[in-house]
């Protein structure tokens, strides 16, 4: 645990009070407990809105176990458990990286090393000396056929290769938005590369 | 009732048991780790695997299967064998092989089980996982490298100490058992996870590195550090109590013990007293017996009895009350007492001063009113069968009195006897839950009589309990929550004030010239008359050694055989594990030798006799072991003059490690103190 | 090859809209409230004829698991969840039905809620599938503003809420206990079984966990009519399956196809061949990372449905066909496998906490040359203390991978230990 980045305060602002009273009604009375998970992320996001960067601090959780009348140690072992809440700050731009077998047999290691190259990172868990990239690990994101898969922030990029990440990574850098995500090639979605095989009599319409 | 067959014995289980509990039934013992069968199941240990015919050919966790009618289970099969060793390579190929430095050696599952089930050899060639140490204060001793994450602790301390703070953070092999946030552990009971732990993951702090279990005298005992009567052993190598473990009696302790119960046992090494003293010019002086005793004498010579009066303490035996009541009689003296609190306790009646429903009954109740209590503090181990009960739905629990985190949710009436008030005219919407209770039971502290209007208290608390149905033929709901482990013995053997005796407040202020104090510490000894000649007779240099005129040195618990009745009128006796040190002696031998010495022998001259005198006056003492709830059949209660004043009601026991002569000497609950109440000093902040 | 009007998802690949209006167009929705006229049991009986097996990886009948929850309520509520966790390694045809026909799987939740008499449905949806939470629920929302859910939902007399839970990065909520901790706000631990789920569930509740394309099914199943799916596929291995092939072809892809297609056809046919060609194949993964790798001989001839993988001791898991040509380090991707399982053990257990970590260390040895043919032998038999005798099947889908290695790459995996001498030999000699 990151001690020195403790906030000092946290407390839901308005605009995650409006989530939290959401997610608490989608679980039957007494069983608020269920809320903890969205609770958890409504906090992480908060942090990135008020602060820039997605993590929860221990506060946060402590907030958390409170409101949902939970014990502080349920809450903690909540966050340690599920990787996607960062017990530590992340950079503006968290790039999850995924390097199971699926996106490993499609190149994988060459967007890791484009990663490695644009944002000066070591390693993963690490964040660049801008603070505008974190690496991590991940595993396998659910987008095989698309492989590899980058994630950044919320967004899929997919189909990549080195040198298309690359080319991400640096409008990035240099102050550029997120490209729209999905394929880097072209694809719409999980169809074959070129074009449907089947459901060829259906119309596109387009999305 | 579901019949099986384990290991070709048969046995007839009751349905919903488990296959564990049906062998333990049978006779044949599974290996467990995780399996506590106080705690719930977590099946996470996979040690007790075992082979079930007509199931998919693999081994099952017998701790989580139920059972079912017709069932053959083998627990030694090739398959069970072969499930088992490859557990235990699992659970070793992470552990250390540090054994000869564990303090868990010699009593260790983990090492039990490997000589069954281990290999000779690890086949573990890669790095082993280190995991750093917790410090969870004075108590227990964390080496987490050792973990097995059988998740005992974790269990533990939210199941039945109710502190919910210890978790299994982050997950897989790098899964940690711990608070996430260093801090010491804040529950009475924490002493308890070093005995379930299975490894040496959890141990004594204070015990660290102190004896191998090997080399300890094994005695029973019981606990006088509070009123329950634990069931505890007291394990001793040579003159020294080592460590004090809890006993299994399920109708008391089960097998809990509360931290100060455990691990004040190394002040029964400090502030010693171990040779007579004898105050001259205004300082103690260092005495033999003979001359110890001749400076008594010297006082009582001529003195009428009823200038001289005595006072038992709060950890006091039986036996040794008996002998001193005997020879304050012989003395012609009726000024006794054993409240040196001067709680309102009516001994006219046994129902009026005990935990009438029993320890053990509390999980028949189902309502619950306590007043000017805080039994978490007073008694933890009691407190953790009412959370029990609490735990098992449909109790609902009030308190009248200083709030407090009891463990358990409780309804706050107020902090004051009005708030009883309001229970007897029905103003109160706990009185519905008192009256639509079967077996509801209210529970009176010492901080509700212990004060100028504690007979008023006692008897509208008596009188509640009438209201409400509490006393029928079936079920006696009123109880008194006592603080002082000897305070029912004597009462039993009506070691009150006689006819025309004084009771404490009477002694005190020079109301008497010559009084003898029995291990009583408790009391404001400044009260005591500046020209009264006291006579302190106890095992610690406390507060009635430090204004004693002649200090005759006794025994501790440890150090005696003695009988003490608890706070449900169980009577118990406990063996003497080590001598007293130096010249200290049983407290029963130096009150027969003075009796001699002053020309008022008693009538007894062994143990035996004392004993058989003990249930001469009154039978309850010749039933060792036994209680038997009362009926509640006398509605007629104690009387009292006047009604209860407004003060609000605080809890006896304000700091739970240091209660008495033997807790206030332990280094280990000062250190209790240093670490958790400035916690809890700085929150408040 | 299947023809396109017998797929059940003709927007797989979203090139038409993805709303209630398209998918109304496509013929969702149509006759729902007749559907559910026809009454709980009679809905059951439909699918069990269907032959519908569960498309999670276990292949469960579903109509049978649907005919465990209770007729009538003991009092306590029952529970339908969704298992939208999808994280197998290999796997993503989950993905493609919710962000694409969202309105399927809605409707069959509206169906499995009312079959089995639950008023409530959660989908549990792994939480990096964030853009596709929000699809789906929008396509709630809109569910909701049209009646189909909710209050007397589709005019069927029945209540059915349907709510979205969002995982946060644990493979281990998609085996279903685990999943049902995860709900009521605990860490991902599987349950000890019995009890099932459908005596006791979300909150001790009856409750009944299917996978999002098991239930997306049962609507055109509802529609067309039993007889109609079980006459695609083969005997007990009825119906179509999304499969989704990745790694070394040309064209990856995910594909709704028969049951029972030969392996050979789905890369040929739809993913425009095996890299270099059939004949540079060297490996495939059938059904995602648990399933026991084939090797060429295997896959020449090996047909893709429950039975026939079973018969060569892998199975059809999810649908997640890995390829893998010539090129490819096949012991290091299943090392990476064994990565995957240490990675996502949740810990619980003795077996699967530490066994899953000595096994991707050994795998690692074999994979950077340091392993002995004793560590070789070792690792097998470890895999067969993990497997058996852990509380869920991750035991089983950690060891597996590498049980199927040591089977189908038996030379590869030795030659690779049979030139390595310890450092402490070689001192010796």
């Amino acid at each position: 645990m990151n001690t020195l980045a403790e906030p000092t305060d946290f407390a839901f602002d308005e605009a995650a009070e409006a989530d939290v009273l959401v997610a608490i009604a989608r679980y039957p009375a007494g069983k608020q407990a269920s809320a903890v998970m969205p609770l958890l992320e409504i906090a992480q996001r908060q942090m990135k809105r008020v602060t820039g960067s997605a993590w929860l601090p221990r506060l946060a959780m402590d907030v958390v176990a409170k409101r949902l009348g939970m014990a502080p140690v349920r809450v903690y072992e909540m966050a340690t458990f599920y990787l996607m809440y960062n017990l530590q700050p992340v950079g503006k731009y968290h790039l999850q990286l995924c390097t199971t077998t699926p996106c490993w047999l499609r190149g994988s290691d060459d967007v890791v090393a484009a990663c490695k190259k644009i944002t000066g990172i070591h390693g993963f868990g690490e964040t660049s000396a801008d603070g505008m990239f974190t690496m991590t690990e991940v595993e396998c994101l659910g987008a095989c056929v698309n492989a590899p898969i980058l994630q950044i922030n919320d967004d899929y990029y997919e189909d990549l290769d080195g040198a298309r990440t690359e080319a991400l990574l640096e409008t990035l850098k240099s102050g550029g938005a997120l490209p729209a995500p999905g394929s880097t090639v072209g694809r719409h979605a999980s169809e074959p590369e070129g074009g449907r095989s089947v459901l060829l009599a259906t119309t596109s319409t387009g999305e | 009732m579901a019949k099986l067959t384990i290991d070709g014995i048969e046995v007839e289980v009751p349905n919903g048991s488990t296959v564990i509990q049906a062998a333990e039934a049978a006779g044949v013992e599974i290996p467990r780790f995780c399996y506590h069968e106080r705690l719930s199941v977590a099946g996470n240990c996979r040690m007790c695997l075992v082979e079930i015919e007509k199931m998919p050919p693999k081994p099952v966790a017998s701790c989580g299967m139920p059972v079912s009618e017709g069932m053959v289970v083998h627990t030694d099969s090739e398959m069970v064998r072969r499930g088992r060793r490859g557990v235990m390579e699992f659970l070793l190929i992470n552990h250390p092989l540090d054994c000869p430095i564990c303090d868990q050696g010699g009593e260790c599952d983990l090492q039990d089980e490997a000589v069954g089930y281990g290999r000779d050899h690890s086949r573990y060639d890669e790095n082993k996982r280190a995991v750093g140490n917790k410090d969870w204060g004075p108590i227990v001793k964390t080496v987490m490298t050792r973990c097995i994450h059988c998740t005992r602790c974790i269990r533990f301390s939210a199941e039945i100490a109710g502190v919910p703070e210890l978790g299994a953070v982050y997950r897989g092999e790098s899964m940690e058992v711990g608070t996430y946030v260093d801090k010491p552990l804040s529950s009475e009971l924490s002493g308890n996870l070093i005995d379930l732990c299975p490894v040496g993951a959890l141990t004594a702090k204070p015990y660290a590195f102190t004896a191998r279990t090997w080399e300890l005298r094994k005695t029973d005992s019981i606990d006088v550090l509070d009123a329950l009567g634990a069931n505890i052993r007291v394990d001793a190598r040579g003159a020294e109590v080592l460590r004090i473990l809890p006993r299994r009696n399920d109708e008391v302790n089960e097998e809990w013990l509360g931290d100060k119960s455990r691990f004040s046992v190394d002040g029964l090494k400090r502030r010693r007293l171990d040779k007579p003293w004898i105050r001259k010019s205004g300082k103690l002086q260092p005495a033999s017996w003979e001359e110890a005793f001749a400076a008594i004498a010297d006082r009582l010579k001529g003195m009428p009895g009823e200038r001289i009066g005595a006072i038992a303490g709060d950890l006091c035996d039986a036996e040794s009350m008996l002998a001193l009541k005997d020879m304050m009689s012989a003395l012609g003296s009726a000024n006794i007492d054993c409240r040196q609190d001067g709680a309102a306790l009516d001994a006219s009646r046994r129902e009026f001063y005990l935990f009438n429903t029993t320890i053990a009954g509390i999980e028949e109740a189902d309502a619950l009113l306590i007043i000017g209590a805080n039994p978490r503090r007073e008694s933890p181990v009691l407190n953790a069968r009412i959370r029990k009960r609490w735990v098992a739905g449909g109790f609902p629990v009030a308190l009248i009195g200083e709030h407090a985190d009891l463990t358990y949710d409780f309804e706050h009436i107020g902090n004051g006897p009005a708030a009883l008030q309001s229970l007897a005219d029905g103003s109160h919407g706990f009185a519905e839950a008192l009256k639509s209770a079967k077996n509801p039971m209210i529970i009176i502290g010492q901080g509700a009589l212990a004060r100028p209007d504690g007979a008023a208290m006692l008897a509208a608390a008596w009188a509640l309990a009438v209201q409400f149905g509490m006393l029928n033929a079936d079920w006696h709901g009123f109880n008194v929550l006592h603080t002082a482990a000897s305070r029912v013995a004597a009462l039993d053997l009506g070691f009150v004030p006689g006819a025309g005796g004084k009771d404490i407040a009477a002694m005190l202020g020079g109301g008497v010239d010559a009084l003898w104090l029995l291990g009583a510490d408790e009391f404001d000894t400044a009260k005591i008359g500046a020209e009264t000649f006291v006579i302190y007779q106890g095992h610690h240099g406390d507060a009635g050694a430090s204004r004693a005129d002649v200090i005759l040195p006794g025994a501790a618990y440890t150090e005696k055989p003695g009988t003490y009745t608890n706070m449900e009128g169980r009577v118990q006796q406990g063996f003497m594990a080590v001598s007293p040190p130096g010249d200290a002696r049983e407290d029963w031998r130096i009150l027969r030798a003075i009796s001699a010495y002053i020309g008022h022998a008693l009538p007894y001259d062994n143990f035996v006799e004392l004993r058989a005198r003990l249930a001469q006056v009154n039978p309850v003492f010749a039933a060792v072991e036994q209680v038997r709830r009362l009926a509640g059949t006398d509605a007629s209660g104690p009387v009292a003059q006047g009604a209860p004043g407004d003060a609000a009601l605080v809890s006896a026991v304000q700091n739970y490690y240091q209660t008495d002569p033997i807790s206030r000497a332990s280094p280990t609950m000062a250190a209790c103190v240093a670490a958790h109440y400035t916690v809890v000093a700085e929150a408040a902040e | 090859m299947l023809n396109d009007a017998d797929r059940i998802y003709q927007n797989l690949y979203g090139q038409q809209g993805w709303n209630l209006e398209a998918a109304r167009a496509r013929g969702d929705y149509a006759g729902i409230t007749d559907i559910l006229a026809r009454g709980r049991d009679p809905l059951i009986e439909e699918l069990k004829t269907s032959g519908m097996r569960g498309r999670g990886g276990a292949g469960f009948p579903t109509g049978m698991k649907w005919s465990f929850m209770p007729k009538q309520s003991d009092g306590r509520p029952s529970f339908l969840v969704v298992n939208a966790d999808e994280s197998e390694p290999g796997t993503c045809k989950d993905r493609d039905i919710i962000r694409h026909e969202p309105h399927k799987l809605i409707e069959g939740s509206l169906i499995a809620g009312f079959a089995m008499g639950a008023n409530t449905g959660y989908i549990y949806i792994r939480g990096e599938y964030h853009n596709e939470a929000e699809r789906l629920q929008a396509a709630i929302d809109e569910a909701y503003g049209a009646g189909l859910l909710g209050e007397n939902a589709a005019g069927s007399g029945w209540d059915f809420n349907l709510y979205l839970h969002r995982g946060a990065g644990a493979y281990i909520c998609g085996e279903e206990s685990a999943m049902l901790e995860s709900l009521e706000g605990k860490k991902g631990m599987p349950r000890m079984k019995p009890p099932f789920p459908a005596a006791m569930g979300l909150y001790g509740c009856p409750t009944t966990v299917n996978n999002v394309e098991t239930i997306a099914g049962v609507p055109t199943i509802m529609r067309r009519g039993a007889t109609w799916f079980s006459s695609l596929g083969k005997p007990k291995n009825s119906g179509t399956k999304i499969f989704c092939i990745s790694g070394h072809v040309n064209k990856p892809c995910n594909v709704e196809e028969e049951l029972g297609i030969p392996l050979r056809d789905l890369i040929d046919k739809h993913c425009g061949g095996v890299r270099g060609g059939w004949d540079n194949l060297q490996a495939v993964i059938p059904g995602g990372a648990s399933s026991p790798i084939l090797n060429k001989e295997m896959c020449d001839t090996q047909l893709m449905d429950f039975d026939s993988l079973a018969a060569v001791k892998s199975m059809l898991g999810s649908g997640a066909v890995i390829v893998m040509d010539k090129s490819a380090d096949v012991v290091k991707a299943i090392w990476r496998l064994s990565k995957f399982f240490k990675h996502e053990s949740c810990g619980q257990c003795t077996p699967c906490r530490e066994g899953t970590g000595w096994m991707m260390r050994m795998m690692d040895r074999i994979v950077q040359g340091h392993a002995t043919l004793a560590d070789i032998a070792l690792l097998e038999q470890v895999t067969t203390q993990v497997a058996g005798h852990t509380i869920c099947a991750f035991g089983e889908a950690s060891s597996w991978p590498i049980q199927g290695l040591m089977r189908a790459f038996a030379p590869m995996v030795r030659a690779r230990a049979i030139d390595y001498t310890p450092a402490l030999q070689q001192a010796a000699e």
